[in-house]
């Protein structure tokens, strides 16, 4: 299948894997989350980059997806914000785009048939066979370590102190436990226990971050070492799955994911449903839940797939969501109180 | 949680009469939750003034009382209905007060019937100031800061705690007057100084002012649970300031963040929780757009014209899903209506672009102000649904059916570029073609940002569109240019003006190009998951996904569009009805219409629905695209019959009347024919062009004459005229819109206006009732009480009455409904008009008829006979009940329009009282309409001279009631020489105090003043009729309507109102 559009960005041929959001707004926060690593992102809102980049939006230094597609890119950016136009911020950071293409039939065609490869080529008359071929060889590199930190870094400096482990970290993660009074040392995805307890945490954060889940062995195994541990830990995504790994349960690809921020969520013991910022492919399976190793705490009200865990060791909970929203919807931000009670940290 | 199984019965409040600021949005809301109340096996009853509902339909409700909207009413019918329930948030305002109000008395808890859905504690905190300031301190919301003022002195200080700029808002003054916003304590104190001066109680309100921020709409909803979900949010393109039912809209939000839009999300969330919301409710906020500061400006706890739009906007039933959390069930218990695979606990995400425009009155109400503020004024909106904001903003443009298609306006070409620039300054219901006019000039964005406030974004939005058109002007026409120019919503015709190619040409293009438009799916989710509601959009995408047809006959159903005056919502209740006759009939129904507010816009009225402008160029390409075996025009009133020729131009044959037989009634000189020829008496007419020919058939025809142009609904610019000056002015009115069609003189017959509707199977016709009008002709029958059944018409003029509607119907080949008006006069019956289609009173005369008129028009289209369907040729037996239409204005929100009837239309809503007898039901009709003080009180009567003779009976009649009459000098006189005690006011500059001092005193109960002459303005009168109804005094300018008044002061006292359901009244049908 082929659609024809016209280029914006920087205008390089890529193949990735074409994904579909339906957020309406907040494509800053998600062109710069470093789970989009590797794949082309279609957004079903049709006008995008109506109020430029605002670079106080942006959840990591630079954007990490392969592609953007539009149907209509912005010819006027306008918001106080405003830092710089899409299009422009693309162009500085290498990030091909496409636009004017339908982009409800695209999605269409993801829903029907699944998140599939893809490849963006620029120019009149491209070469099909070559597309296809290159498309058919194309396979990813494990997103994991390109994405996450070289370096830990410490912010914040209050008195609860977090150990965060970097998959692929979104600003807010780190925004959401500073604003609440936390010390975040940010750590590299191959951090080992011996690391993390280095910055004497009261708890350990585990972030989001971009690929299959069962690429990052190295990560799974040490999980299994914080979960033995026992310290307070809470697992947000690509953390939710690895810790569910690191516990025997097995992990599958949806169809087409989850990605938008309208996703609602139950909240089992509570009765609750929260609208959520969500973005994955992967989901832990349900089946494979050991009920003496932990209890589903949130279910997609869409699909009834798994949107949290809580561990019976009373120590570590995790969710499949967005708690940090950026973009979407703050409801579900207590997750971050919990933690922090968790740790102890609300009696400080 | 889950269904409630306590809650058995459920009186339902409706809104009342379409007034400005409170359309068919609410027959929407409260057809969806009656529905959805049944389909839980609730028993509902419903309570509405309104005949013209579909919600006040036996198929909708259980127990329907067309009642006038008091305490009164819905006392009586709790004590008689027995409910455990009341649901008061599907009504407006109306309804939230009466529920509030019953509730205070404690007769709700009395009775045990429970207020279910939004609690009165709720609608106290959301309506009452001080607890609402309160409610949002508590939580940290930020309101605009206001302070009341006694002196200048209080006021400077007020606006130095508040800060520069201030609004300074008088209390009590008549249209806002003596109001405006200080920059500085200078302009401060002499803006104060008149506002205190004009303030009756000598106050004014200094509130911050915020004027220029952006304004936007948060639809949220909230199960008692506490789950809470944002169903949509709109952002209005005029600033704040312009009250968001005269503002374009887009949905969602265009320019705004998500951090902004998050803040504003979470704090209305935070909004409804606090407020303990079960149900709907609408938040605004106005933001600064300079910075993450803003206000609450109002919060709605219930549906609204908001939902209405956001419901449509998205596809997510609000009414629907706010009913049945009032029955118990939480947000996750309740399917999505569209998906049926999700539930209503989500939120929608669009992935198209919608454009709300406001539809103003201002084309019929010319001498009104067009201005537009915080009271609203325009009578109904239509949307656009599209890819691109261009687009969508283009296609509602076309939906409001004024004198244009696009962003070009003819009548602003003259004008130079200072009283351009002028106009810019002024936000008024033709800004949109001014700031396009603008931009064509080449005045920059940032200048007219400057000025206007309008976000540079939707400004460059129109600027596209305005590069695009001198594009297409300057040609070539190649194949990018076209496709950009459909992309863009381009009509052919528009392409046409603007290339020269005319548009066969330019077809011929676009089928050699493949550039046509395919349907998308409006499906709440962005296509994330397979919709099965089959509610459609056009455009020029790649994809089509309207579903195949089923088999069955496929018949094109085309709606009424906006709600304006003269085509009201009647015609959606008319649409509605053929839809779901042809349903039974085993059709598959398509409607075609573009009015959010509708129930016919309903995703699930017809089988499917397209949301499109209702142009030749848009039916088109949905006939192209469904190939419907017929069409039907009749119901859709006149926006509909405008498409007649042009669909069996198309090869799809109407159902019912042919174009022919329309024409045959609106051709003047053909029906004259067949007039002549059935040897049927009318009043004489000519068919003139110019203005000249006018006079000179006025002269012949001898004055007074009725002037009018052809083809019009609604006596749209229908004046009487006296005089030569009369006719120029009125055909000067009628030409400031292009006239391709003739203007008709009249001589002018002082009689009874009568009306009937009839269905007429091709054979021969049956008449469900004859209607008499209380006001003699020459008052538009839209804007007449009228009164079923004619009890004051002769039995041998009803005869002549269904004699002449049966051969009239026969000789115009008439299939499906006839509307005729006669007047009768001297024994003898001329017709007035005769249209083959709906008409305004089909509604009511089916309610308290029971005759099931729409249905059996239907039939008719079909080939069955009336005797088949089970009725009679003729007229049908009289019913023993007495059902009066009164005719119910929203004048006073629409400054400087005359408020003195005539021939042209000026109701915007109606009510029906319904009795066993006359007196009974025109009380019941009058207190509907919203006038209560009838049993005595103070009236000034100001009559001209030729009706004092005639004004002496009513001015005795109140008197001897014990009313206190007041006249000035002329009126005063004469009724004190006729034995009349009257008290003598000043007139207007005499001395003080004068009779606008008087009216203005809150004293005076009721304004009876004739206008001199027909297109009069600057008299007196006019002044006299403008401050009763802007003090809310109840002003008759007819002395037919003043006698009807007299009649019920009369009788008020010793009538006790009965409450009666029109369900049961319809059990006594008779049948053949």
């Amino acid at each position: 299948m082929t659609f024809e559009g016209t280029g914006f960005g920087e205008e390089h041929d890529v193949v990735c894997e074409v994904v579909f959001n339906s957020a309406m707004c907040g494509y800053t926060e998600l062109l710069t989350d470093p789970s989009y690593a590797g794949q082309g992102v279609v957004m079903t809102y049709p006008l995008i980059g109506n109020y430029g980049v605002c670079y106080d939006d942006t959840e990591s230094v630079r954007p990490w997806l392969s592609a953007f597609i539009v149907h209509r890119l912005s010819d006027v950016a306008s918001n106080f914000r405003s830092d710089v136009y899409l299009d422009t911020f693309l162009k500085d950071n290498h990030i091909p785009g496409m636009e004017g293409i339908d982009t409800r039939a695209l999605t269409r065609t993801l829903r029907e048939s699944g998140t599939m490869r893809g490849m963006i080529c620029y120019g009149d008359s491209p070469d099909r066979e070559a597309m296809k071929r290159k498309i058919l060889a194309y396979r990813q590199e494990p997103p994991v370590p390109q994405v996450s930190c070289r370096e830990p870094a410490v912010y914040g400096d209050g008195p609860v102190r977090v150990s965060l482990v970097d998959y692929g970290c979104k600003n807010s993660i780190i925004r959401s436990l500073v604003s609440r009074g936390c010390a975040v040392k940010r750590f590299p995805h191959d951090a080992a226990l011996e690391d993390l307890l280095s910055f004497s945490p009261d708890g350990v954060m585990l972030t989001n971050g971009p690929g299959d889940p069962k690429d990052c062995k190295k990560e799974i195994a040490e999980l299994r070492r914080v979960y033995a541990h026992g310290i307070p830990t809470f697992a947000i995504c690509l953390g939710h799955q690895l810790m569910a790994l690191a516990q025997g349960c097995n992990t599958y690809k949806l169809k087409y994911g989850h990605r938008g921020i309208n996703h609602p969520v139950k909240e089992l013991q509570k009765n609750r449903v929260y609208i959520t910022s969500q973005n994955h492919g992967y989901v832990v399976d349900e089946k494979t839940i050991n009920p003496s190793v932990a209890d589903i705490s949130f279910i997609s009200m869409n699909d009834g797939s798994i949107e949290g865990l809580s561990y019976k060791n009373g120590k570590i909970f995790s969710v499949q969501f967005h708690p940090e929203a950026s973009p979407g919807p703050h409801d579900t931000g207590f997750l971050f109180d919990r933690f922090l009670s968790l740790m102890g940290g609300d009696r400080l | 949680m889950s269904r409630r199984k306590d809650i058995k019965k459920v009186v339902i409040i409706g809104s009342g009469p379409i007034i400005i600021g409170q359309a068919a949005e609410f027959d929407y809301a409260g057809t969806q939750a009656c529905r959805a109340l049944r389909e839980e096996g609730v028993e509902t009853v419903l309570i509405n003034s309104n005949p013209a509902t579909i919600m006040t339909d036996r198929q909708i409700a259980d127990r329907v009382y067309i009642e006038p909207l008091t305490t009164d009413t819905v006392r009586k019918v709790i004590l008689k209905e027995k409910p455990d329930s009341i649901l008061p948030t599907l009504g407006g305002q109306n309804a939230l007060n009466l529920a509030v109000e019953l509730e205070e008395s404690g007769f709700l808890k009395e009775h045990h019937v429970e207020m279910i859905g939004t609690k009165a504690e709720t609608i106290r905190m959301a309506e009452d100031r001080e607890l609402f300031k309160e409610a949002m301190a508590r939580i940290g919301q930020p309101i605009a800061k206001s302070i009341i003022a006694e002196s200048l002195d209080e006021c400077v200080k007020a606006a130095k705690t508040i800060g520069y700029p201030v609004v300074v808002r008088p209390a009590y003054t008549l249209g806002g007057s003596g109001g405006g916003i200080a920059a500085d304590e200078q302009a401060l104190r002499s803006i104060a100084a008149v506002g205190l001066h004009r303030s009756r109680v000598h106050q004014v309100l200094i509130e911050r002012s915020i004027a220029g921020w952006k304004e936007i709409e948060y639809e949220v909803m909230r199960d008692r649970n506490g789950n809470c979900i944002t169903v949509c949010n709109m952002e209005n393109i005029d600033p704040v300031g312009i009250h968001t039912g005269d503002s374009i809209v887009v949905a969602p939000c265009q320019t705004l963040a998500d951090r902004e839009l998050q803040m504003l999300r979470s704090s209305a969330l935070a909004i409804i929780r606090e407020l303990k919301v079960e149900g709907g409710c609408n938040v605004q906020f106005a933001l600064n757009p300079d910075s993450f500061e803003y206000d609450v400006i109002e919060v709605n706890p219930r549906v609204s014209r908001s939902s209405a739009l956001a419901s449509k906007a998205t596809g997510y039933p609000i009414a629907k899903v706010a009913s049945k959390i009032a029955l118990g069930y939480t947000l996750d218990e309740i399917p999505n209506a569209i998906t049926k695979k999700t539930y209503a606990c989500f939120e929608p995400t669009l992935d198209y672009c919608v454009v709300k425009i406001p539809r103003w009155p201002f084309d019929k109400f010319i001498h009104a102000r067009r201005v537009l503020g915080t009271q609203m004024k325009a009578t109904g909106e239509v949307m656009g649904i599209a890819p691109t904001f261009e687009a969508a903003l283009m296609k509602a443009v076309r939906c409001l059916e004024q004198h244009t298609y696009s962003l070009m306006d003819d009548t602003l070409k003259g004008l130079s570029d200072e009283e351009l620039e002028e106009k810019l300054h002024v936000a008024d219901d033709r800004r949109l073609w001014v700031v396009a006019e603008a931009l064509r000039r080449g005045v920059t964005k940032e200048h007219i940002h400057d000025i206007t406030k309008i976000d540079p974004w939707f400004l460059q939005k129109y600027r596209n569109i305005v590069r695009l058109e001198k594009e297409i002007a300057a040609g070539p026409l190649d194949e990018p240019l076209l496709r950009r120019a459909k992309e863009s919503e381009f009509l052919d015709k528009t392409i046409s003006k603007l290339s020269g190619k005319s548009v066969k040409e330019i077809r011929a293009l676009e089928k050699k190009w493949a550039i046509r438009p395919v349907y998308k799916m409006v499906d709440t989710c962005a296509a994330e998951f397979e919709a099965e509601t089959p509610y459609y959009y056009s455009s020029y995408g790649a994809q089509n996904e309207s579903r195949a047809g089923t088999g069955r006959k496929k018949v094109l159903v085309i709606g009424s569009g906006p709600i304006r005056i003269g085509q009201g919502i009647e015609f959606d209740f008319c649409s509605v009805h053929s839809v779901w006759a042809l349903k039974k009939l085993g059709c598959e129904t398509i409607i075609v219409n573009n009015n959010p507010e509708t129930v016919s816009t309903d995703f699930d009225v017809a089988d499917k629905l397209y949301f499109e402008p209702l142009t030749e160029e848009d039916v088109l390409h949905i006939v192209e695209q469904e190939k419907p075996d017929g069409a039907v025009v009749q119901f859709g009133g006149q926006t509909a019959i405008r498409l007649a020729r042009d669909l069996e131009n198309m090869g799809v044959p109407l159902l019912g009347s042919s174009s022919d037989s329309i024409d045959a009634a609106e051709d003047r000189k053909r029906f004259d024919a067949i007039l002549n020829r059935l040897a049927i008496p009318r009043a004489a007419g000519r068919t003139v062009f110019t203005c000249e020919e006018a006079i000179g058939a006025a002269h012949e025809l001898g004055y007074p004459v009725l002037v009018r142009p052809s083809y019009v609904l609604g006596g749209q610019g229908m004046q009487i005229a006296y005089s030569d000056e009369d006719i120029a002015e009125q055909i000067g009115i009628i030409n400031r819109v292009t006239q391709e069609h003739p203007i008709l003189v009249d001589k002018y017959i002082m009689g009874t206006e009568v009306e009937v509707d009839a269905v007429c199977d091709g054979t021969d016709t049956m008449i469900p009732g004859i209607m008499q009008h209380i006001e003699r002709a020459g008052i538009h029958s839209g804007d007449s009480i009228s009164v079923y059944p004619a009890i004051g018409v002769a039995k041998e003029m009803q005869n002549k009455i269904v004699d002449y509607t049966r051969r009239l119907a026969r000789a115009m080949h008439v299939k499906g409904l006839l509307n005729v008006q006669y007047i009768v006069k001297d024994g003898e019956v001329y017709v007035i008009e005769a249209n083959p289609r709906s008409s305004r009173t089909v509604p009511y005369i089916s309610k308290v008829t029971g005759i099931p008129i729409v249905p059996l028009a239907v039939g008719t289209f079909f080939g069955k006979t009336l005797p088949e369907m089970g009725y009679h040729y003729g007229l049908q037996r009289e019913r023993s009940l007495v059902a009066v239409k009164m005719p119910v204005f929203s004048f006073e929100k629409l400054y400087g329009q005359d408020v003195s009837l005539g021939p042209e239309m000026k109701s915007t809503g109606e009510v029906l009282g319904v009795a066993k007898t006359y007196d009974e039901a025109l009380i019941k009709a009058f207190y509907g309409a919203g006038i209560h003080k009838i049993d005595k009180g103070n009236v000034i009567i100001t009559v001209k001279d030729s009706d004092k003779p005639e004004v002496l009976p009513i001015a005795q009649g109140l008197y001897d009631l014990g009313w206190t009459v007041y006249a000035t000098a002329g009126t005063s006189e004469f009724l004190n020489a006729n034995g009349i005690p009257t008290i003598r006011l000043h007139k207007i500059g005499e001395a003080k105090p004068d009779i606008l001092d008087r009216i203005l005193s809150g004293k005076i109960h009721l304004v009876i003043n004739t206008p001199s002459k027909s297109v009069a303005h600057h008299r007196d009168g006019y002044r006299i009729r403008r401050n009763a109804v802007e003090a809310g005094i109840p002003c008759l300018t007819s002395l037919d309507t003043a006698n009807a008044f007299l009649t019920c002061a009369r009788h008020v006292e010793n009538t006790r109102l009965s409450v009666v359901d029109i369900t049961k009244v319809s059990a006594f049908l008779n049948r053949v």
